[in-house]
C-alpha cells in the first residue's frame, strides 16, 4: 500500500483534565475517503484542528506527508462548516474558488490566462461552470457548499478535511456534494477526513469509519464499526445500531455516560433518519 | 498652533465671499446661499487644494470602503470617526493641531476596537461604548478651547473649504499609506474577510491581517474627519460601496465604482459648496446618497427581471432564492 498521507501514532488530545481521545494510532492512505463520527465534543472537531496545526496533541505523534503539521499546511484543503455568504460579499462564484488558488499571496490578483483555465478546470470538476459569474450571495446553500469543496480542491491538496460539510443542506444537495468528494479524490488520490453527525449520506463512499466516544475510539470500515455491541461497549451502555433500508440509524445511545466538553446537556444525536427534516432540525438545534 | 490659523482664517474668506445671511429666508437668498456661481473661476483656484483633498479621500473612502462593507464594520468607522473627533478637539486645544490629534485619537479606536471586538457581536458593543465616551471627550475639549466656535463647529460636521499646504501635505502622505497598504494586503485581505476559517488553514495570517487592516481604516477616518467631519464620514467611507455592491459582484468592478462614487460625492460636493456659505458635507452627503438610491432602485429592477448581479441570464435566479429560503439554517 501507498505511503499513508497523515498518520497518528498513540495520539492523544487533553483539554484540561478531560482526555478527548487517547492512544489514537490513523494512517489515511491517498486517495482513502475515512468519516469521523461522534457525540458532540468527542473531540472530531478537535482532530481537524489538530491536523491544521491549530491545537496541539497532548501526547504522541502526527506526521502528514512524512513532517510535522505546519499551521495554514497548503497541501491540505479544509471545507468548514456550511456558512452562508453575506450580501455584501464583492465575490461571484469564479472568485471563490481563485481564493483557493491564490487568496493566500500578497497583492491584488492579477488576471492572467493560466489562472482562469485553472479556475475554469475546478469549476467544472464541481460541477458549477453554469453560474461561475453568479455573485455567492445570490446562491442556494447547495451550490455554495458546491464551490467551497472547489475551493478546497483547487490547490491540488493530498489531504481534504470536511468538517461537517452536508450540515444544513438538504438531501438532494447532500448527495451531490458527497458524491463530488468522493469522484474527486479517487480522480486524484485525494486522502479524505470527513467529519459528520450523520454517516447516512456517505455510507455508501466511505472505506472507513473513525468512531470517537467516551475518550477512546474504533476504526474499521462501516460494516465493522456500526454495530451493536461495538458501540456497546464503546459507550459502555446498551447500544443498538439498526439498518433499514440502506440507513443505519443508531438507538439508546443518549444515556450513555460520555461527558460534553462545555458543560453542555447535548442529545446524542448522531444517526436518524434524514427524511424527517422536521425531527431533523430539532435535534441539531440544541446543540 | 499654526495651521489652526490658518485654517480659521481661510474659513473667515470663504464665509465672507459667500455673503448671505440666514435671516434673509427669502427663496432667492435661500438659493444663493445653496449654491452661488459668482466668481467661480477665482474661487476654483483659491480652493484648488479643496478639491484636490477631496479627491484624494475619494479614492481612499472608495478602496477601504469595500473592506469596511465585506468585513460588516460600518458602526466600527462611526466609533472611530467619533474618538477621531476628541483626537482632533484634543489637538485643537493643546495646540498639537488637528490632524495630529484625529490620527492619535482614531489609530487609538481602531486598535482597541480590533484587538478587543474580533467577535462582530464584542465588536459592535465596544464601538457602542466608545462613540459616547470619544463625543464627550471632545465636547469637553473644545468647550474648554477659546477659539472660534465655527471651528469647533467644523470637526463633527465638516471644514467649510479650508484645507492650506501643509494640511493637504499630510492628506496625501496617509492617503499614500493607505492605499499602498490596502493594494498590498489586498488578496489575502479580502479572502479572511470572506471566510477567516479557510483563509487561516491555507496560511493567511487573519489575525495579523485584521491589525493592520484596523490600522488603515483609522487613518481613513483621521483624513476623512478633516473634510466631511466626525459626523458624516460614513457618506464616504461606506456609503459608496455600499452602492457599488448594489449594482454588483465582481471584484474589479466594485472598487472601481466605489471609489468613482466616492470621488464624485467628495469633489462634487465641494465644487457645489465653493460659492455657498454652508459647509461642504450636505453637498456630499446628498450626492452620496442618492447615489446609493439610484443602485439601489437599478438592482431592484434587475432582481425582478431575475438577474440580480448581472451574472445569471437563464431565469433560474428567482427558483434558486426560493430554494435558498427553505434551507435549514444550523
Amino acid at each position: 500500500m501507498e505511503e499513508p498521507v497523515l498518520s497518528l501514532r498513540d495520539a492523544t488530545l487533553r483539554f484540561a483534565d478531560r482526555t478527548l481521545w487517547s492512544g489514537l494510532d490513523l494512517d489515511v492512505h491517498p486517495g482513502e475517503f475515512i468519516a469521523v463520527l461522534g457525540a458532540n465534543g468527542s473531540g472530531k472537531t478537535s482532530l481537524l484542528k489538530v491536523i491544521l496545526g491549530k491545537n496541539e496533541l497532548s501526547g504522541g505523534d502526527i506526521s502528514f506527508l512524512g513532517g510535522p503539521v505546519t499551521h495554514g499546511n497548503r497541501r491540505i484543503g479544509y471545507i468548514p462548516q456550511q456558512k452562508l455568504a453575506d450580501e455584501g460579499t464583492p465575490l461571484r462564484a469564479r472568485d471563490l474558488v481563485a481564493l483557493g488558488l491564490d487568496g493566500h499571496r500578497w497583492g491584488i490578483p492579477w488576471p492572467s490566462k493560466k489562472r482562469r483555465a485553472k479556475v475554469d478546470g475546478v469549476l467544472a470538476a464541481v460541477e458549477a461552470s453554469e453560474y461561475a459569474r453568479v455573485p455567492i450571495s445570490t446562491l442556494s446553500g447547495g451550490e455554495q457548499q458546491r464551490l467551497r469543496v472547489g475551493q478546497a480542491l483547487a490547490d491540488n491538496p493530498r489531504l481534504l478535511l470536511c468538517d461537517e460539510p452536508l450540515l444544513s443542506l438538504d438531501l438532494a444537495h447532500q448527495r451531490a456534494v458527497s458524491e463530488l468528494i468522493d469522484r474527486n479524490r479517487r480522480a486524484r488520490k485525494i486522502g479524505v477526513l470527513f467529519v459528520t453527525h450523520d454517516i447516512n449520506p456517505v455510507l455508501d463512499l466511505v472505506d472507513r469509519v473513525l468512531y470517537l466516544a467516551g475518550g477512546t475510539f474504533r476504526i474499521g470500515t462501516p460494516d465493522e464499526v456500526l454495530r451493536s455491541d461495538v458501540l456497546s461497549e464503546l459507550y459502555g451502555s446498551p447500544v443498538d445500531v439498526i439498518r433499514t433500508r440502506g440507513r443505519i440509524v443508531v438507538v439508546g445511545t443518549a444515556e450513555a455516560p460520555h461527558a460534553h466538553p462545555d458543560g453542555l446537556h447535548a442529545a446524542h444525536d448522531e444517526h436518524h433518519d434524514p427524511g424527517h427534516a422536521d425531527e431533523y432540525v430539532r435535534e441539531v438545534k440544541p446543540l | 498652533m499654526v495651521g489652526t490659523a490658518m485654517v480659521s482664517a481661510a474659513m473667515a474668506s470663504a464665509a465672507t465671499m459667500g455673503a448671505s445671511t440666514i435671516s434673509a429666508a427669502t427663496a432667492d437668498d435661500l438659493w444663493s446661499q445653496l449654491f452661488n456661481f459668482d466668481n467661480y473661476g477665482e474661487l476654483v483656484v483659491l480652493l484648488i487644494n479643496s478639491i484636490l483633498a477631496g479627491a484624494v479621500l475619494g479614492l481612499v473612502g472608495g478602496l477601504i470602503g469595500v473592506f469596511v462593507m465585506s468585513r460588516d464594520m460600518a458602526f466600527a468607522v462611526h466609533g472611530i470617526s467619533e474618538l477621531s473627533f476628541a483626537g482632533a478637539s484634543a489637538g485643537l486645544l493643546f495646540g498639537v493641531g488637528v490632524v495630529q490629534g484625529s490620527l492619535v485619537g482614531s489609530l487609538i479606536a481602531a486598535l482597541v476596537i480590533g484587538i478587543l471586538g474580533s467577535r462582530a457581536r464584542d465588536r459592535n458593543s465596544i464601538t457602542a461604548v466608545l462613540m459616547p465616551f470619544g463625543l464627550g471627550l471632545g465636547i469637553l475639549c473644545l468647550a474648554l478651547y477659546p477659539g472660534r466656535s465655527s471651528n469647533k463647529f467644523g470637526l463633527l460636521t465638516g471644514q467649510i473649504v479650508a484645507v492650506d499646504n501643509p494640511q493637504l501635505g499630510w492628506l496625501v502622505v496617509i492617503a499614500v499609506i493607505v492605499i499602498a497598504g490596502l493594494l498590498v494586503v489586498w488578496r489575502p485581505l479580502m479572502f479572511s474577510s470572506v471566510d477567516a476559517d479557510v483563509a487561516a488553514a491555507r496560511g493567511v495570517p487573519v489575525r495579523g491581517l485584521s491589525i493592520v487592516f484596523m490600522l488603515l481604516l483609522g487613518l481613513s477616518v483621521a483624513v476623512s474627519v478633516q473634510i466631511v467631519g466626525a459626523l458624516l464620514v460614513l457618506s464616504i467611507l461606506v456609503t459608496p460601496a455600499a452602492a457599488a455592491l448594489r449594482v454588483s459582484s465582481s471584484p474589479v468592478v466594485v472598487p472601481v465604482l466605489s471609489v468613482v462614487f466616492a470621488m464624485v460625492s467628495m469633489v462634487g460636493g465641494i465644487m457645489l459648496a465653493l460659492g455657498g456659505s454652508i459647509p461642504i458635507s450636505p453637498y456630499i452627503t446628498t450626492i452620496s446618497f442618492t447615489i446609493y438610491a439610484v443602485c439601489r432602485v437599478i438592482a431592484a429592477v434587475r432582481t425582478r427581471r431575475g438577474n440580480p448581479g448581472g451574472g445569471r441570464t437563464d431565469g433560474r435566479m428567482l427558483s434558486q432564492r426560493a430554494g435558498r429560503e427553505t434551507i435549514l439554517s444550523p
